[in-house]
Order: C-alpha cells, then structure tokens, then sequence
C-alpha cells in the first residue's frame, strides 16, 4: 500500500517539478528503470507467494538499478554500449514477463 | 486442476493483504524506492518526448549523422564558390566576353544531352548480335536504360542518336523501329561515359546482358578510349 502511494506520489512529483534528466545520467536511467519495475514484479510475485522479504526487496531494488546502469555503463566504455542495454533490457525484459505470468497464475488461478 | 478455486482464493486475499498499510521500517522504504521510481519514469518520459530524435540516438549513430551534415555542407560550400567565382567572372568583363563564353558552353552541353551536336570521347561499344531474331523492343529500351542509369551521357543506336524522346517499337516483319528508322540485327550501342561503370552495369546478374543471352543473342562489350557518336538528332 505504502509502495503504491509511494509510486503516484513520485509521478504526481514529476509532473509538478518537471524535472530535468542531467546528462551524465541520461545513458543509464531507461536501463536503471527497467531494471527497478523488474524488482517491483518480482517483489509482488514474491508478496503473493507469501515469501515477501522486505530487505530483500530492498537491496534487490537498489541492487538490480545500480547493476543495470554498471552494464551499461561498462559496454559505453568498451564501445558496445548500444548491443549490451539491448541485451539488459531484454534480459530484464524476459523477467518482468515470467514474474507477471507468475502474479497472474497466482491471482487468477490461470 | 483441483487446486485452482484455492490458488486462486488465496491469491485474492493476498492482494486485499497487500494492500493494507503497515507501517515497518522496510515497508516506507520500499515505498520510498517506488517514489524515486515513479519520479524517474516521468523524468525519463518527459525528456524522452522533448528530443525525440536524437536522445536515443548513441554516439557512433550521432558521429555518422555529424559526419554526413558536414560532408553535405561541404559539397554546398564548394557549390557557392563555384557560382560565385561564376559571378565575379560575369560582373568583372563589361564586353559580355566571359558571358558569351559561358553561354556557349552552356549550349554544348544541352546540345550533347539533346542529341543535336555530335560528340567524341571514351566509351563502349555494346554489340547484339541476334541470329533467332528473339530480341525485342523491350530489350533494347532496356539496355539503353541501363546505359543512361550507368551514366552514359551520349548513346547513339544503330545510327540513330537517342534522346530524351526516343522510343523503340518492335517491326510487324522483324527488327525494331527506333524513332521511326527501321534498325535490323545486330544493333549496336555507342554510349560515350565512364566504361567501367557501364560495363559493370550491363554484366549485373540477371541484367541486361543475361537476359539477352537468355533469349538466345550474342552480346559482346568493347570498352573504346576514344569513341565518336556522329548520329545526330534534329532541332
């Protein structure tokens, strides 16, 4: 509930202060995003299988950010920036579909 | 599945669970992640929707597109000297000399594109020989196509200049009619312009010369230094 408030909080934060994204971040956020909705799913996935740890949501949150931006940032300084937040996004991609089929399963029963 | 009223039970109350508010240390600050998540997701969107074009673009992309914009305003720079050296040229002589000259040049080379003045110069001569008579218009409009494409700049068929007007028709008792004068077997193409380029341009598979030999013609291709296309068109 509090993670729910907490996400409309952020937009309606964004709206209003119309912030600008810096430069030097610019590269990573996308990846850092698609990394965080990932840890979202799989900490609702975990929620409704009744395993929920919230210091795991925690660190897997802030880890799996901080990790994504790393890759990329590593693949822009060996020159294959482009190809490896393809691959990222892909991977991430993949999890974020398994873990809501996994949400689905358990909400609808199918 | 038996257990599929039960999954599906818990799940439910899984949810409404989930949504009552607890307050524990973890909970606000997982909250707090979503919060920084939903401001960046709007932060993103929104500077992804003011420069669409080239935010995403990376910086191999952006160095290709810099590098094409200043090739481009190179060659549009050489352009203006050109036509301002032309200019000085014109404002500079009162008797109309260098204007005169200009104009003459400039009707040389209309003339050669029209087909009204005779032209010499390097170029290939392209032969069709057709002993079943199975080559038609089609054919021949095709190989001068192909030649124009390839950059031939004069092309004379038979002897008949071709321009811009020219047409090929297939004669009812053999032949082809090529504006009006009846050209029988084997026809021949002067094409004055870059050898090398038209050679290869005929020679592509499933080009011009494969399809004529397809149909049972002899087609051979003389590359000449100097080449004279003496055929000329009227008016």
């Amino acid at each position: 509930m509090i993670a729910l408030i907490g996400l409309a909080a952020g937009v309606a934060l964004g709206l209003l202060l119309e912030p600008d994204v810096p430069l030097w971040l610019q590269p990573y956020l996308p990846i850092a995003i698609v990394a965080a909705l990932d840890a979202l799913f799989g900490g609702l996935r975990a929620r409704l299988e009744g395993i929920f740890d919230e210091k795991v949501f925690v660190v897997s949150f802030v880890g799996n950010t901080v990790i994504a931006a790393l890759i990329v940032f590593l693949g822009d300084q060996l020159g294959v920036g482009s190809q490896l937040s393809t691959g990222v996004v892909v991977v991430l991609g993949i999890r974020i579909f398994s873990n809501a089929a996994a949400i689905r399963r358990k909400l609808f029963g199918a | 599945m038996s257990g599929g009223s039960e999954d599906r039970a818990r799940g439910v109350r899984g949810v409404l669970e989930l949504l009552r508010p607890r307050s524990t240390r973890g909970q606000l600050l997982g909250g707090l992640l979503c919060l920084l998540l939903g401001f960046a997701v709007v932060a993103q969107v929104r500077s992804t929707q003011k420069d669409g074009e080239f935010a995403t673009a990376r910086q191999d992309e952006l160095v290709g597109i810099l590098s094409d914009l200043s090739q481009r305003s190179e060659r549009l720079r050489a352009d203006i000297r050109e036509l301002e050296e032309t200019k000085a040229g014109l404002e500079r002589d009162a008797q109309g000399d260098a204007a005169l000259r200009e104009a003459r040049e400039r009707a040389r080379t209309y003339g050669l594109l029209a087909g009204t003045l005779p032209a010499e110069g390097p170029g290939i001569e392209l032969v069709i020989h057709d002993p079943r008579g199975a080559v038609r218009a089609v054919n021949l409009l095709d190989a001068l196509q192909e030649l124009r494409d390839a950059g031939a700049e004069v092309v004379q068929v038979g002897d008949v200049r071709t321009g811009a007007d020219t047409y090929f028709l297939d004669a009812p008792d053999g032949g082809v009619i090529v504006d009006g004068r009846r050209l029988r077997p084997p026809y021949r193409f002067l094409a004055i312009g870059d050898a090398h380029t038209m050679t290869t341009a005929l020679n592509i598979p499933g080009g011009v010369v494969r399809t004529l030999r397809g149909v049972g013609a002899d087609v051979t291709i003389n590359s000449r230094a100097r080449l004279a296309v003496s055929a000329i068109r009227s008016g």
